[in-house]
C-alpha cells in the first residue's frame, strides 16, 4: 500500500491538523506499518458475518420530557477561548472572497 | 492507628481499614487525608502520578465528613477515605486536561456521574492523575505533562493509560483510584504496578462526564491495592445512570460479597490457549501457572479453551478505536473550549482549527486520528472498518463458546513486565502489543480484571493475572481475585506491595 507523505497530507487536511513537512515524513512510514498490520482483519471477515458496532445490543433510550435548568451562561463561557456579548466569539467562517 | 513504621502506618492501610478507623473515631478523615497529601508532597516529584493536587478542597471535604461522624451520622463503607481520580473524568472546579495541551487549564462546570457518586459516598478526592493523552497509550509517556514513573523501578513505565492512578496506589499516595479502560488502560497499569484493576462490564459504570476516546469501548472502573477495596469502590461507582444511554438498567452484581467469599470450589476456569507462549516473558508465564495451581488447590477445575479469533483482536481494535477517536476528537475545534492558536483576525475558523489541533495534540493522538480518518474514508471503509466490525462479532462468538465451557477465562494480563521508559515511545506497533491480552474483553464488552500474582524472578517486577467473566458476571472476577490474594498474601507474608523498595526522592 505504501502511504506517501502526500497521502498523509491529504488525511491531515481531512482531519483538520496542520502538519509540518517533517511530521509528514515521520508519520507516513509509521501509519503505513500500522495499516499493514491491521489489514489482516479482512482475512477472516467473510460476507456471511454480521458486523458488530457495539458490545451489547442497543435500544433507544428516552427520558421524560421535563425541563431542567441549563448551566448558567458565564459557566458555559468560562472555558471558551474567546467570548463576546454572552456568546462564543469565533474567527471568520467564510473565505476572503465571500 | 499506629504511627507509620515499616509499612504499617496510615498510608499503608487498606481503604476498608481506614474507613472503619474513621467511623469508630480511632482516627479522622482529616488525619488520613493529610497523611496522603504528605506522601504526595514527599514522593510525587519523582513519581509524577498527579497532574493536580486538590489539597485544600480535600481537607475541607474531610473536615465535613469528620464533623458528620462526630455528630453520630452513619456514613457509607468508604466514607472519609482518599482517592486519586484519573484526569479524564470531569470534577467540577478542578482542571481536567486529559493529559493534553489542547485542554490545558480547562475547568469543567459539572461532575461526571462517577465523580458525583464518589462525592455522594463521602470519598475524599485528592486530585487528578496523569495519563497518556486522552487515554491513548500503554505507558503514560504520551502525556503532555511528562511521564509517570513506576514506583517499583522509577526508570520504568507504570503502564498506561492509567499509569498515574496505578502509580499513586503503588507509591502509597492514595489507597483508592479511578481508571478508565478502553483496551486495557486499567488492567495493564495494574499488572505492571502490582495493584488490582477492574474493567466492569460495558455499561456497568457510567461514561457521563468521562471525556470520550472510543465510546463503544470506554469503561470507567475501580483501582485499589487489594481485592476487597476494589469491590467496595466498584459498588460505589456502578449502577444505572439515565445520563448514559448505554448504561445497563440492572442491579450491580454482588461484587463485595464475592470479594469477601473468595470461594472458587467447583468453578470452571478456562485458560485461553491463544494468550501465552511466544512473546510472553518466562517469569510472567511462571507466575501465571502458579496462580492456576492455587485456584486448582482450592477446588477450581482448570480447562483449556481456544478463542481462535483473538489473534485478530489487535487488528480489529486498532481500526475500531481510531475510527471512534477521529469522530470523538473532532469536538476539539478551538471554538467552545480549550486551546486556540493563530486567531489573529486574518485566519479563518478552519485555519485556526487546523493550527490549534497541530499545536494541541501529541504524536499518538495525531496518528490515531489519521488512522481513523483513513479507515472511515470511502473506498477503504469496507476493507478496514467494516472488516474490523465483523471480527468483533467473531471475537464475541469465541467468548460465547468459551463461556459455555468455563465460568471465567484467564490469561496473563500483559505479555511482559514493566519496560524501560523511552523503549517503545516511537514504535507504535511495539507499544500496541502491550494490550494483546486485554483488548478482547473491550471488544466483547464483558467484565475483566487484573490481580497481582508475584514478581517475575528474572527482573523482580510485578506480574498480573487476568480474569475475564461474562457480561454482568463481574462478581466472578472478585471471587477468583480473592481466592488468589488469600493464598498469595499468606505465602508472601504480607501484601505484594510490602516488598517494594522505598522511593528515592
Amino acid at each position: 500500500m505504501a502511504l506517501s507523505p502526500d497521502d498523509v497530507a491529504a488525511l491531515a487536511r481531512l482531519a483538520r491538523i496542520e502538519l509540518t513537512d517533517d511530521e509528514l515524513a515521520h508519520l507516513a512510514p509509521q501509519l503505513d506499518v500500522i495499516l499493514e498490520s491491521v489489514a489482516s482483519v479482512s482475512d477472516v471477515a467473510t460476507a456471511d458475518i454480521p458486523p458488530t458496532s457495539h458490545a451489547l445490543p442497543l435500544t433507544n433510550v428516552f427520558r421524560e420530557d421535563v425541563v431542567r435548568p441549563s448551566l448558567p451562561v458565564d459557566e458555559v463561557l468560562a472555558g471558551a477561548p474567546a467570548a463576546e456579548q454572552d456568546r462564543f466569539r469565533v474567527p471568520r467562517i467564510l473565505g476572503e472572497e465571500a | 492507628m499506629a504511627e507509620e513504621t515499616n509499612g504499617t502506618g496510615v498510608i499503608h492501610s487498606t481503604a476498608a481499614e481506614l474507613a472503619a478507623a474513621i467511623a469508630n473515631g480511632e482516627t479522622t478523615s482529616v488525619a488520613v487525608t493529610q497523611a496522603h497529601l504528605d506522601q504526595i508532597e514527599a514522593v510525587d516529584g519523582t513519581i509524577n502520578a498527579f497532574l493536580y493536587v486538590d489539597a485544600e478542597r480535600a481537607l475541607e471535604q474531610a473536615a465535613i465528613i469528620d464533623h458528620r461522624i462526630a455528630g453520630g451520622e452513619q456514613l457509607g463503607p468508604l466514607a472519609g477515605v482518599p482517592l486519586a481520580l484519573k484526569d479524564i473524568l470531569a470534577y467540577r472546579g478542578a482542571p481536567t486536561t486529559c493529559g493534553s495541551k489542547i485542554l490545558e487549564g480547562w475547568i469543567p462546570p459539572y461532575d461526571a456521574t462517577v465523580t458525583k457518586r464518589l462525592l455522594d459516598a463521602d470519598i475524599v478526592i485528592l486530585g487528578k492523575t496523569n495519563l497518556d493523552e486522552f487515554a491513548m497509550g500503554s505507558s503514560t509517556e504520551n502525556s503532555a505533562y511528562g511521564p509517570t514513573r513506576n514506583p517499583w523501578d522509577t526508570s520504568r513505565i507504570p503502564g498506561g493509560s492509567g499509569g498515574g492512578s496505578a502509580a499513586a496506589l503503588a507509591a502509597f499516595e492514595a489507597p483508592l483510584a479511578i481508571g478508565t479502560d478502553t483496551g486495557g488502560s486499567i488492567r495493564q497499569p495494574a499488572s505492571v504496578t502490582g495493584t488490582v484493576g477492574v474493567k466492569p462490564t460495558y455499561g456497568g459504570t457510567s461514561r457521563y462526564g468521562v471525556v470520550a476516546m472510543a465510546s463503544s469501548l470506554d469503561q470507567p472502573g475501580p483501582c485499589a491495592r487489594n481485592v476487597l477495596d476494589a469491590a467496595l469502590l466498584h459498588q460505589v461507582i456502578a449502577g444505572h445512570d439515565p445520563y448514559d444511554s448505554t448504561s445497563i438498567d440492572a442491579p450491580v452484581p454482588p461484587v463485595v460479597e464475592a470479594a469477601r467469599s473468595g470461594d472458587v470450589s467447583g468453578m470452571k476456569i478456562g485458560v485461553v490457549k491463544e494468550l501465552g507462549g511466544e512473546g510472553y516473558a518466562p517469569g510472567v508465564e511462571q507466575r501465571f501457572r502458579e496462580g492456576l495451581e492455587i485456584l486448582a488447590a482450592q477446588g477450581a477445575e482448570i480447562v483449556e479453551v481456544s478463542c481462535p479469533h483473538f489473534t485478530y483482536a489487535l487488528g480489529a481494535y486498532y481500526l475500531i478505536m481510531p475510527s471512534e477517536v477521529s469522530s470523538n476528537l473532532a469536538k476539539f475545534d478551538a471554538m467552545r473550549f480549550g486551546l486556540r492558536v493563530g486567531d489573529d483576525g486574518s485566519r479563518s475558523a478552519e485555519q485556526v482549527m487546523a493550527l490549534t489541533r497541530e499545536a494541541g495534540f501529541g504524536a499518538e493522538v495525531k496518528r490515531r486520528i489519521m488512522i481513523g480518518t483513513y479507515a472511515l474514508s470511502s473506498g477503504y471503509y469496507d476493507a478496514y472498518y467494516g472488516s474490523a466490525q465483523k471480527v468483533r462479532t467473531l471475537i464475541s462468538r469465541d467468548f460465547a463458546g468459551a463461556f459455555e465451557r468455563a465460568d471465567v477465562l484467564v490469561s496473563p494480563s500483559t505479555p511482559v513486565t514493566a519496560f524501560p521508559l523511552g523503549e517503545k515511545v516511537d514504535d507504535p506497533l511495539a507499544m500496541y502489543m502491550n494490550d494483546l491480552c486485554t483488548i478482547p474483553s473491550n471488544l466483547a464488552g464483558n467484565a475483566s480484571a487484573s490481580f497481582p500474582v508475584g514478581l517475575a524472578p528474572e527482573d523482580g517486577l510485578p506480574v498480573g493475572f487476568q480474569v475475564m467473566a461474562p457480561p454482568l458476571a463481574d462478581d466472578r472476577l472478585y471471587r477468583v481475585g480473592a481466592a488468589l490474594e488469600r493464598t498469595l498474601v499468606d505465602r508472601w507474608g504480607g501484601p505484594l506491595l510490602s516488598q517494594i523498595k522505598e522511593i528515592a526522592r
